[in-house]
């Protein structure tokens, strides 16, 4: 575990990630997040913002591209969409941009349910190991691991990071 | 009555306990049932989209082989399975009984041919959906649409999801099932189904031509009348009379049947407050239900279509389910 980086804990990196939201550049963003870790952030980002309309969140179970490997993940909760996302700006929330399929599941989703006027991501933490040319907006830590290594949001009580090792 | 039960169990899940195929209620567990209602609810508000579609199962064909006629059962899961975004092909045929085994065997193996990767199979006969998960089941996924007099499993799961909407806790539930209970796999699902979630009282009220015998061994009480069985129920399910399954004199006359076991809203006032009254229709106005109480409040078999589909839909997202090839998925620590 001797090369695994120290990871600041959440709430440092949700301060960052309010401080950079709360601009007049993204005032007039819904906030979705995605299950589950995304959405326990949209969550905590939701009450320090002060936001009134209630955040989305979105469950990518059934746009995942690997249905047929991993099959239907359980538990995860369902999409929840309360406002109309027609010409608005979304702000996806994740925990942790990775490989980048999760946010374009996502992104596909949001699209079966309107057509934003744009669409930002922001995340906690954002890994090496892009597979698709997708990047963080916002996102107040740059973390590079080994390929064994994975790094998860565990919550919802309490809300922290985990670097585990797999074999 | 359940002989196969023990069987169609064994063969309808996989190793790790999930769900392989869908043949009956019969073995399967309050969990697995439970995760077939969560998995619905999630499916529920697809129908308000703009874009009613997933596309869990792209590049997936379905076949709906119906040897029966049937409206709702066929349409559901064709709606089901084109929300999921598979290719979904029906095929109605009329068959007669001398050629059974056989061509529903060959029927089966011609369509596996044509890489086929779910067959939903409604047939008059009981164990039909069985005969083909038994010799193709490694190689396409069943779903029983209903078999005979045997098994009618969605049917029955989305009556269950439906009741759960209404009275959320089934432990506290008494629950009376109406009519031609001799002909209706739809009951015998739902016995099975209302029994493995806990529901403590479980009854059946008809004839005695209409009730089976050995009824009581599957754990419910049998009334042969509608005050007595009616008494304190929170939810009563009709069922269709079933004329085209009877052989002999079964009923005095339609009238008579009417009279004496149609449910009204009259007599409907002897459940407890608030009970809802459900069928899996098609229902017969008059018959087995009067018009004013097929349309009053208390009736959810319009909402019991709608549930059909969710249910569908998660009855097949979870049969294929990982049937695809083995490899590893990535993963950005979505759903952990």
């Amino acid at each position: 575990m001797s090369n695994t980086p120290n990871i600041p804990d959440f709430e440092t990196l949700l301060n960052a990630l309010v401080e950079a939201l709360d601009t007049a550049a993204y005032s007039d963003t819904v906030l979705v997040g995605i299950r589950r870790g995304g959405a326990w952030i949209v969550d905590e980002l939701h009450t320090r913002l002060g936001r009134s309309e209630p955040p989305g969140y979105i469950d990518i179970s059934f746009y995942r591209d690997d249905f047929a490997m991993i099959g239907l993940q359980p538990e995860v909760g369902g999409s929840e969409l309360p406002m109309s996302i027609d010409g608005a700006h979304v702000m996806l929330v994740d925990d942790v941009i990775h490989t980048g399929r999760t946010i374009r599941a996502a992104m596909n989703e949001l699209f079966d349910c309107g057509r934003p006027k744009k669409i930002s991501l922001a995340s906690l933490i954002e890994r090496e190991g892009h597979e698709l040319p997708i990047r963080a907006d916002i996102c107040p830590l740059q973390l590079s691991l080994n390929p064994n290594e994975h790094v998860k949001l565990l919550g919802p009580e309490p809300l922290a990071f985990e670097v585990v090792k797999r074999k | 009555m359940s002989s196969s039960g023990l069987r169609d169990s064994h063969i309808q899940l996989n190793e790790d306990g999930s769900l392989r195929h869908f043949l009956t209620i019969d073995g399967l567990s309050k969990s697995l049932l439970t995760e077939i209602m969560d998995t619905a609810e999630r499916f529920i508000d697809f129908g308000q989209r703009k874009i009613k579609k997933a596309p869990l199962l792209r590049g997936y064909t379905i076949v709906n082989l119906f040897f029966e006629p049937s409206t709702r059962t066929r349409t559901t899961f064709e709606i089901a399975a084109k929300r999921l975004s598979a290719d979904v092909i029906n095929l109605n045929v009329q068959r007669s009984s001398s050629t059974k085994g056989e061509t529903l065997l060959d029927t089966a193996r011609n369509l596996q041919a044509m890489h086929a990767d779910m067959l939903i199979i409604r047939d008059s006969h009981a164990g039909a959906a069985h005969l083909i998960a038994t010799h193709l089941g490694d190689q396409v996924q069943v779903v029983n649409a209903g078999d005979g007099r045997h098994a009618h499993p969605t049917q029955a799961m989305l009556d269950m999801f439906t009741i759960r909407q209404n009275k959320p806790d089934f432990s506290k539930l008494a629950v009376a099932i109406v009519g031609d209970v001799l002909h209706s796999r739809v009951a015998r699902s739902q016995i099975q189904a209302l029994g493995v979630l806990g529901v403590p009282d479980i009854r059946v009220i008809g004839p005695n031509t209409l009730i089976p015998t050995d009824v009581e061994s599957l754990g419910v009480s049998a009334h042969t009348s509608m005050d007595s069985g009616l008494k304190n129920v929170d939810v009563v399910i009709m069922l269709r009379l079933q004329r085209e399954r009877m052989t002999g004199q079964l009923i005095a006359s339609e009238q008579e049947y009417f009279k004496i076991w149609g449910l009204t809203q009259d007599r409907f006032q002897i459940t407890n407050k608030d009970a809802i009254v459900m069928h899996p229709g098609p229902i017969n106005r008059g018959l087995e239900i009067s018009s004013s109480m097929a349309d009053s409040s208390s009736s959810l078999i319009l909402p019991q279509v709608t549930n059909g589909i969710a249910i569908r839909m998660s009855v097949l997202s979870m049969v294929m389910s990982g049937f695809g090839s083995a490899g590893e998925s990535t993963d950005d620590g979505v759903g952990e």
